[in-house]
C-alpha cells in the first residue's frame, strides 16, 4: 500500500493560490468522487479549509497527483506547481496528524479545524472512498487531534489583544451576560474588543466621544447607545468594562473618579481595559478596591505570555504525535504479521486435529467426557506453545524483522509458506509500503488483505 | 464501629487532600477529579460514623471531639455542596486540610469522657449543637472565599495571571459563593442560639447570660449581622470581608474552645 498527500497550505501558498484551489463544501463531494476514478487511486481523502486544500489517497503504487489536479483545475497547473507539498507514507501519516492536531494552523491550537478534517472524513466515507486504511488512518488521525487538545494546553489560552480582553474580564465577572461596556473614544480596535466582548454574552454598549457625531456613528456599528462627552463621568459607574481608547493628552479616569464609581456601584468590580496612548486611565486609580486596569502594554505582555506557552504546549504536542506515528507504524506491522500467524495457527491447528483423529481411530472413539478433556488439554498445549511466536510476530518491527522472522518460522515448523518472502520485506523499515504482505504470501495464503482489512474493521469498531 | 468508621473517613479525607492540593500545583485537572469522589465517600462513611455515635449514646455529651467530627462532616458538605452549585474545588485549598485534622484528631481520641447529667439527653441539646456548627461552618467558608478573593484580586491587580490564582473561579463567583454562604448560615446560627438559649434559661435561669461561651457566641452572632449588613447595604468584599470573616471566625473559634472555660457547657451542676 502506498499513502500520498498532496496539498497546498497557509505556509507555502499566498491566498490567491489557496482561493483557486479551495473547494467549497458543497463540492466537496464530486471532487472526492472525481479523486476516487482517477487511475490507480483505490481510497481517498480531501480536505479543504479556508488555509490548505489537500488530497490523500492509497494506493496500490502510488498515482500522480500532480496530474490528477492538473485535469482537476482544467488548467494552470504549473502555476500551483511550486506552492505544492507532497508527503508520502510516514511522513503524511505524520502529516495528518499534525494537521488535526491544529499544530499545522495558521494559529496553532485552534480548535476548528479537528471539526473540519471530522466533516471530510464523514463526506469521504459517506462517497465509499475511505475504507480499510484510510479509515485506519483517519480515525487515527481524528483521535490524536482529540488527545493532544486535552492533554496538552494548546488550546487554551488567547492570543489577541481583544480575546485577551475577554478572557480578563471573565476572570473578574465569571459570565460576561448582562455586563456592560463603555466604549471611551471610537477607535478600530475598542470597536473590535466590543463586538468580542459582546459575542460572549456583553448586553448594553454605550458609546462616548469628544466629537458626538462619531459616537452616534459607532453606535451605530455595535449596536449601542451614543452618550454626549460631558455625561462621561455621571454614567461611566453603569460599565463593569470600560475600554478606552481617546486621543487624550492627560488621563480622563483619575482615582477619585474611581473611588465614586465604586461607592454608585456598591464595590461591584469594575474593568478599565486602557487602550490609549498616551494612557486615559492614571495608575493612581488602582489603589482603589475593585478596580481593575490593564492598558496596551499589559495586554500585549499577556498575549505574549499566552502565545510561549502555546509554543511550550505545541513541543509537547509534537512529542506525543511522534509517539502517535510510531504507535500507528506499529499497528500497521502487526496487521501486516496477520497471515503469518494464521497460517501458523492453521498448520499447528492442523497437526493438533490430525492426532486427535488418530487417537479416536485407535481407541476406537472416544466418550463425550474423553472428547472434552482431549480437545482441552491439545488445545491448550497448542495455545500455550504458540503464544510467544504470536507474540514476537505482533511485535517484529520492520519488515526486515518480520522477513527475519518468518524465515525461522519456516526453519522451524516447515512452513512452506515462508520459504520466499519477497523483495519488499528488504525495504526501508520507515516506509509503510515495506509493511505489506509480499506478492508470494498473497498467492498462497488465504487472501491475507481480506483478513487484515477485517482486523483493521474490528479494531476501529471497538475504538 | 463509629469510631472505625470515623477512622476510615479521616483516611479519605486525607487522600483526597492530597490529592486536591496536587492538583492545584499541576496544570492538568485529572488529579483533582479524584478529590472529589473521594470525599464524597469519606462523607458517606463520616455520615455513618455520626449516626452509630448518635446511636450509641455517645454523642450525647458532645465532648470535644464529638463535635470536631460533626463540624468537619458538615465543612466536607459545605464544600461537596459548593462544588455541584458552582463547579469549583478551590475552597477545597484550606477547608481540606481543616476538615482532614478535625476528623484526625476526633478519630484518634480513644475515648470520650461522658457527662452524666440528664439534661443532656433532651433533643434540644443535638438541635442547639448541630444548628451552631453549620453556622460556623457557612461561617468559615465565607472566611475561605474573602481569602481567595484576596488572593485573586491581587493577582489580577499585579498582572500576574499564571500560577494558582490563575486556576481559582471568576472574582465575581467567588464573591458570590461567600455572601450566599452567609446567608444560608446566618439562620442557623440564629435558631442554634435560640435553641441554647432555651435550655440555658430552662436549666440555669438568666445567669446563663454570663457564662464567658454564650458571651463570645453572641458576639460571633454580632459579627455575622454586620457582614451581612455591610455586604448587602454597601456591598464590601474582599478586603474589608475578610477581616470582618476573620473577626467572626476567631470569636467562633474561642467560643468553640470556651468549653473548657464555660461551666455551664461542661455541665456542671451549679
Amino acid at each position: 500500500m502506498k499513502l500520498q498527500l498532496i496539498g497546498v497550505n497557509h505556509k507555502t501558498a499566498p491566498v490567491e493560490v489557496r482561493e483557486s484551489l479551495a473547494i467549497p463544501e458543497w463540492r466537496l463531494e464530486e471532487a472526492t468522487r472525481r479523486l476516487l476514478e482517477h487511475p490507480g487511486v483505490e481510497e481517498c481523502f480531501v480536505l479543504s479549509t479556508c488555509n490548505r486544500v489537500e488530497f490523500t489517497t492509497s494506493s496500490e503504487d502510488g498515482v500522480d497527483l500532480r496530474a490528477f489536479l492538473g485535469e482537476y483545475l482544467a488548467a494552470n497547473g504549473s502555476a500551483m506547481e511550486k506552492h505544492l507539498y507532497e508527503y508520502e507514507d510516514t511522513h503524511a501519516v505524520r502529516h495528518l496528524f499534525r494537521v488535526s492536531a491544529s499544530l499545522d494552523s495558521m494559529i496553532v491550537g485552534e480548535p476548528q479545524i479537528l471539526g473540519q478534517v471530522k466533516q471530510s472524513y464523514a463526506i469521504a466515507r459517506a462517497v465509499g472512498a475511505v475504507q480499510s486504511n484510510l479509515d485506519t488512518l483517519l480515525t487515527r488521525a481524528l483521535s490524536v487531534g482529540k488527545r493532544v487538545r486535552t492533554e496538552t494546553a494548546i488550546g487554551s489560552s488567547a492570543v489577541s489583544i481583544a480575546s485577551v480582553a475577554v478572557e480578563l474580564a471573565k476572570k473578574i465577572f465569571g459570565s460576561l451576560h448582562g455586563r456592560n461596556v463603555y466604549l471611551v473614544g471610537a477607535g478600530k480596535m475598542s470597536e473590535l474588543a466590543a463586538r468580542h466582548l459582546r459575542s460572549h454574552g456583553a448586553a448594553a454598549i454605550f458609546v462616548a466621544n469628544r466629537t458626538f457625531e462619531r459616537a452616534v456613528q459607532m453606535a451605530a456599528k455595535v449596536g449601542g447607545s451614543a452618550i454626549p462627552f460631558e455625561r462621561l463621568y455621571e454614567t461611566a459607574d453603569q460599565a463593569d468594562i470600560v475600554i478606552s481608547s481617546t486621543g487624550a493628552p492627560h488621563a480622563i479616569f483619575r482615582r477619585e473618579h474611581g473611588e465614586l464609581f465604586m461607592q454608585r456601584r456598591k464595590n461591584r468590580p469594575m474593568f478599565f481595559i486602557d487602550i490609549a496612548v498616551p494612557r486615559d486611565v492614571d495608575q493612581q486609580i488602582m489603589q482603589v478596591d475593585g478596580i481593575f486596569v490593564y492598558d496596551i502594554d499589559d495586554l500585549q505582555q499577556v498575549v505574549k505570555s499566552n502565545a510561549s506557552g502555546r509554543e511550550r504546549e505545541a513541543e509537547r504536542a509534537e512529542l506525543l504525535i511522534e509517539e502517535e506515528v510510531i504507535r500507528y507504524q506499529r499497528r500497521l506491522q502487526s496487521l501486516d504479521a496477520v497471515p503469518a500467524i494464521i497460517a501458523l495457527q492453521e498448520h499447528v491447528e492442523g497437526i493438533r486435529q490430525a492426532e486427535v483423529e488418530r487417537l479416536r481411530h485407535r481407541m476406537g472413539g472416544f466418550t463425550l467426557e474423553q472428547q472434552a478433556a482431549i480437545e482441552n488439554l491439545t488445545r491448550g498445549l497448542v495455545k500455550k506453545i504458540l503464544h510467544p511466536s504470536i507474540t514476537a510476530l505482533k511485535n517484529a518491527s520492520g519488515g526486515d524483522q518480520l522477513t527475519a522472522m518468518s524465515e525461522l518460522l519456516h526453519k522451524l515448523f516447515g512452513l512452506e509458506l515462508f520459504a520466499s518472502n519477497g523483495p519488499n520485506g528488504k525495504g526501508n523499515p520507515e516506509a509503510l509500503s515495506s509493511m505489506s504482505p509480499s506478492e508470494a504470501e498473497r498467492d498462497q495464503s488465504s487472501d491475507p488483505d481480506n483478513c487484515a482489512s477485517e482486523l483493521a474493521q474490528k479494531t476501529n469498531a471497538g475504538r | 464501629m463509629s469510631l472505625f468508621w470515623l477512622r476510615v473517613a479521616a483516611g479519605l479525607y486525607g487522600i483526597s487532600m492530597v490529592y486536591g492540593l496536587i492538583a492545584l500545583l499541576r496544570r492538568r485537572e485529572i488529579l483533582s477529579r479524584a478529590t472529589l469522589p473521594i470525599a464524597a465517600i469519606a462523607l458517606n462513611l463520616h455520615f455513618v460514623a455520626l449516626v452509630e455515635a448518635f446511636r450509641s449514646g455517645s454523642m450525647a455529651s458532645m465532648p470535644l471531639h464529638e463535635s470536631e467530627s460533626l463540624l468537619a462532616f458538615l465543612m466536607m458538605f459545605l464544600f461537596v455542596a459548593v462544588y455541584y452549585l458552582w463547579g469549583t474545588t478551590s475552597p477545597g485549598i484550606v477547608v481540606l486540610p481543616t476538615a482532614f485534622l478535625l476528623t484526625l484528631s476526633a478519630a484518634l481520641a480513644q475515648s470520650a469522657p461522658r457527662f452524666a447529667s440528664p439534661l443532656i439527653r433532651s433533643g434540644w441539646i443535638y438541635t442547639h449543637v448541630v444548628l451552631i456548627l453549620a453556622g460556623y461552618s457557612a461561617l468559615f467558608f465565607s472566611l475561605v472565599a474573602s481569602f481567595l478573593y484576596l488572593l485573586h484580586e491581587r493577582s489580577l491587580k499585579n498582572k500576574k495571571l499564571n500560577g494558582f490564582a490563575g486556576k481559582l473561579p471568576a472574582l465575581e463567583t467567588i464573591d458570590d459563593i461567600g455572601y450566599r454562604l452567609l446567608l444560608i448560615g446566618f439562620p442557623f446560627m440564629t435558631l442554634g442560639l435560640i435553641a441554647g438559649s432555651i435550655i440555658a434559661q430552662a436549666q440555669f435561669g438568666t445567669a446563663f447570660m454570663h457564662d464567658p461561651k454564650v458571651v463570645l457566641s453572641l458576639l460571633v452572632w454580632a459579627v455575622y449581622i454586620v457582614l451581612i449588613y455591610t455586604r448587602w447595604s454597601a456591598g464590601w468584599r474582599g478586603r474589608r470581608a475578610a477581616v470582618l470573616a476573620g473577626i467572626a471566625c476567631v470569636a467562633a473559634l474561642s467560643a468553640w474552645a470556651a468549653n473548657y472555660v464555660s461551666g455551664m457547657h461542661r455541665f456542671i451542676a451549679r
